[in-house]
């Protein structure tokens, strides 16, 4: 009673933060929808049992892809009014489009029909013999699978590589930390002891002068328009 | 678990991840030394196949039988002439950054287990591994356009083969159940018919296949990227992923869906004709050599398909000859046409090659070799790998394919000894013959060169293991 209850509540909290995510006017707003509806989403999965996955959406979608999404909302300066210019004159020939894709998915599921133990199977997410959701993923992921999430592994190195390997770029003038150096230097640098209350130049002690910085480059402003903040 | 029948492809991923840090670390350039630690690595790897037992591993992702053995070695032996290719040539076009031969070697990684795939998502996670170290060194040369459009179009699309791939298996997993290849093989086995999702998943499997392959009709990215890309590049792309695509190719079409050989025989013997016509007629136009040996390896893809096309053992011990003499006479090629150079400028166009043979005799005649056994004129290497696919093709009664395969086989003469005519009859620019080549360029050449040369007088061993690993897939 108390499930049906909360599946039911989590279920139109997603639903009703889902349609927000598409008519919301602000971008950021819809982002922030968008978190709201993983919450839910998660708390519908931690119902059906599979904690891991819920643990993981909130963490990794919430967490992390959120994040970026507002990052990149954000930095990318959309005009959203210009987007939906179009949007009575192309009304007609979209409303065309769905309707037929929603004619299509009405024929698909109402020739559906479900395998007599697939109901048993629906909210059993663990294999059974005690053995938990996150082991039962893990098995199936480290042990039988473990070749190709090796593999896998590989292929997002490649693709870091990759990146690096294209994009990278060393610039002149830029500083780096030499640890080598840091250590190796001795004898240029000695404590000593300073009487307080008088200046450091009373005392004959002089500050290194400090070498020329590289001065950063002039950029010309004068043929920059765009962007309004 | 039994995972040390995989030591080949571990060891090779783990000396990779090692090259990686060793390369990163000194702030100076490693490019020299992590290119001969990847060769030595390849070399390593060759070895632990010449010595690896036989059986599947994994959880049956994983086998190991003659057939892999043989053609990883090809694809090692491959991917290290191609790094000795690239020492001289990146230094001179400032390539030379360590990533390279790591890159390189993640690929040839990907090459292993593809050859030795025994699962649908084996073959899609290796041929991934293949292709996107291969899509970046397409583009390597970042500040040249025509090098960062071969990286691109490579990588649009290879993703869209990918796709296709990805569509075929999630069909025939979705009729068939399973994705192991045994398991596929037991289910097709059954005299029943089979579904028609089955059929369709299988054709988009061998489209997204053919692809990589880069047989007609899903060429269309191969002279663009083969002309764009650096000529090592090209000349690795021409060499190790092409043998491995090819024995992919071979182990999924005769290993899980060797009973439905009746649905995919037409389309392999279309790719065949399409690519045999296609490397003929269309290279006898181009002026720019790599985009010359583009179309020349579109033709030879379509040569060893037809190995594949007839079913049968001589067929298929046919492609893996063939596998192995194209490889060996195209680094050989490459290797000369890295080291084409004049005044320090690397030059790409035919004419550049007039009077080599003045100039520079031994080059010349080292290029006539290459150019005489791609031809395949007797008693060079060539002429035997397109006598046992014909032989094959003859055998099982496919004419067509035998006929148009001799056809087109002169035709292409004629465009490999319109190179042979230009450095020998023709006068030498005015600016003065090409450069010198450099000693690693000149040992690839020579140990290729002999090979061609000597091939005819005992290819008993050879043929010996062609026969094995055809026999390991078949049998």
């Amino acid at each position: 009673m108390i499930t049906a209850a909360a599946f039911y509540i989590f279920a139109f909290v997603l639903i009703a933060a889902a349609t927000m995510v598409v008519t919301s006017r602000n971008p950021v707003h819809s982002v922030l929808f968008l978190i709201l509806a993983f919450f839910n989403a998660a708390a519908l999965m931690l119902i059906a049992g599979a904690e891991f996955l819920a643990m993981i959406l909130v963490i990794v979608y919430v967490g992390a892809v959120a994040v970026l999404f507002l990052f990149v909302v954000m930095m990318l300066d959309i005009d959203f009014a210009r987007l939906r210019e179009g949007f009575q004159r192309y009304l007609p020939i979209g409303g065309v489009v769905g309707l037929i894709l929603l004619l299509e998915l009405a024929l698909v599921i109402g020739t559906w029909t479900t395998a007599t133990e697939a109901s048993d199977l629906r909210l059993a997410p663990n294999p059974g013999g005690g053995v938990s959701n996150t082991k039962a993923l893990g098995q199936i992921l480290y042990t039988d699978y473990v070749y190709l999430f090796q593999i896998a592994g590989l292929v997002l190195l490649v693709a870091m590589i990759g990146a690096i390997v294209l994009t990278h770029r060393r610039r002149p003038g830029t500083k780096r930390q030499d640890v080598a150096a840091q250590i190796a230097r001795s004898g240029s640098v000695n404590l000593e002891q300073v009487p307080t209350g008088v200046g450091i130049g009373e005392l004959g002690i002089r500050r290194p002068t400090l070498p020329e910085a590289p001065k950063p480059k002039q950029v010309e402003h004068a043929d920059h328009h765009g962007g309004h903040h | 678990m039994n995972w040390t029948l995989a030591l080949p492809e571990i060891a090779l991923a783990c000396a990779g991840l090692v090259i990686l840090l060793v390369g990163v670390i000194p702030g100076r350039n490693t490019f020299f030394g992590c290119t001969m630690a990847v060769i030595g690595a390849l070399l390593l790897a060759a070895v632990l196949v010449l010595g690896q037992p036989e059986g599947t591993a994994l959880g049956g992702l994983y086998v190991a039988d003659a057939f892999s053995g043989f053609m990883k070695i090809l694809a090692l032996l491959g991917a290290a002439l191609g790094l000795v290719l690239a020492l001289d040539f990146n230094r001179r076009e400032s390539l030379d950054r360590f990533e390279f031969p790591v890159l390189a070697l993640f690929a040839t990684t990907g090459m292993m287990v593809m050859v030795s795939a025994n699962d649908l998502m084996a073959v899609y996670m290796g041929l991934e591994l293949l292709s996107l170290p291969l899509y970046v060194i397409a583009a390597f040369d970042r500040d040249n356009g025509r090098s960062a459009e071969a990286g691109l179009k490579y990588f649009v699309l290879g993703a869209l083969a990918s796709g296709l791939l990805l569509y075929g298996v999630s069909l025939v997993y979705g009729f068939a159940g399973t994705t192991n290849f045994d398991r596929l093989a037991d289910v097709f086995s059954g005299n029943g018919g089979v579904p028609a999702g089955v059929v369709v998943g299988l054709v988009f499997v061998v489209a997204g296949l053919i692809f990589k392959v880069s047989a007609v009709p899903f060429h269309m990215w191969t002279p663009d990227v083969y002309e764009g890309a650096p000529t090592p590049v090209t000349a690795f792309f021409a060499a190790a992923p092409k043998v491995a695509a090819v024995a992919l190719l071979a182990r999924v079409l005769l290993g899980p869906f060797g009973d439905l050989a009746a649905q995919w025989q037409q389309v392999i013997i279309l790719a065949s004709l399409g690519s045999m016509l296609l490397g003929a007629f269309a290279a006898v136009g181009q002026r720019n050599i790599k985009r010359l040996m583009a179309y020349s390896s579109i033709g030879h893809v379509g040569y060893a398909l037809m190995g594949l096309a007839v079913v049968s053992d001589e067929g298929l011990r046919g492609l893996a000859i063939y596998m192995l003499i194209y490889m060996l006479m195209n680094i050989g090629t490459f290797a000369i046409l890295v080291g084409m150079r004049r005044r320090g400028r690397a030059v790409e166009r035919i004419e550049d090659l007039a009077g080599l043979g003045g100039t520079d005799l031994g080059r010349a005649l080292w290029m006539t070799v290459f150019m005489f056994s791609m031809a395949g004129i007797p008693p060079l290497a060539g002429f035997f790998g397109k006598l046992y696919v014909f032989l094959a093709a003859v055998q099982g009664g496919f004419w067509t394919l035998a006929v148009v395969g001799v056809l087109t086989s002169v035709v292409s003469a004629y465009y490999y000894l319109r190179i042979v005519k230009v450095m020998f009859f023709d006068e030498a620019p005015a600016e003065g013959g090409l450069d010198a080549t450099t000693p690693g360029l000149a040992a690839v050449t020579a140990t290729t060169g002999i090979f061609n040369l000597v091939f005819c007088l005992y290819p008993a061993p050879l043929l010996l293991a062609a026969g094995l690993a055809a026999a390991a897939l078949l049998g």
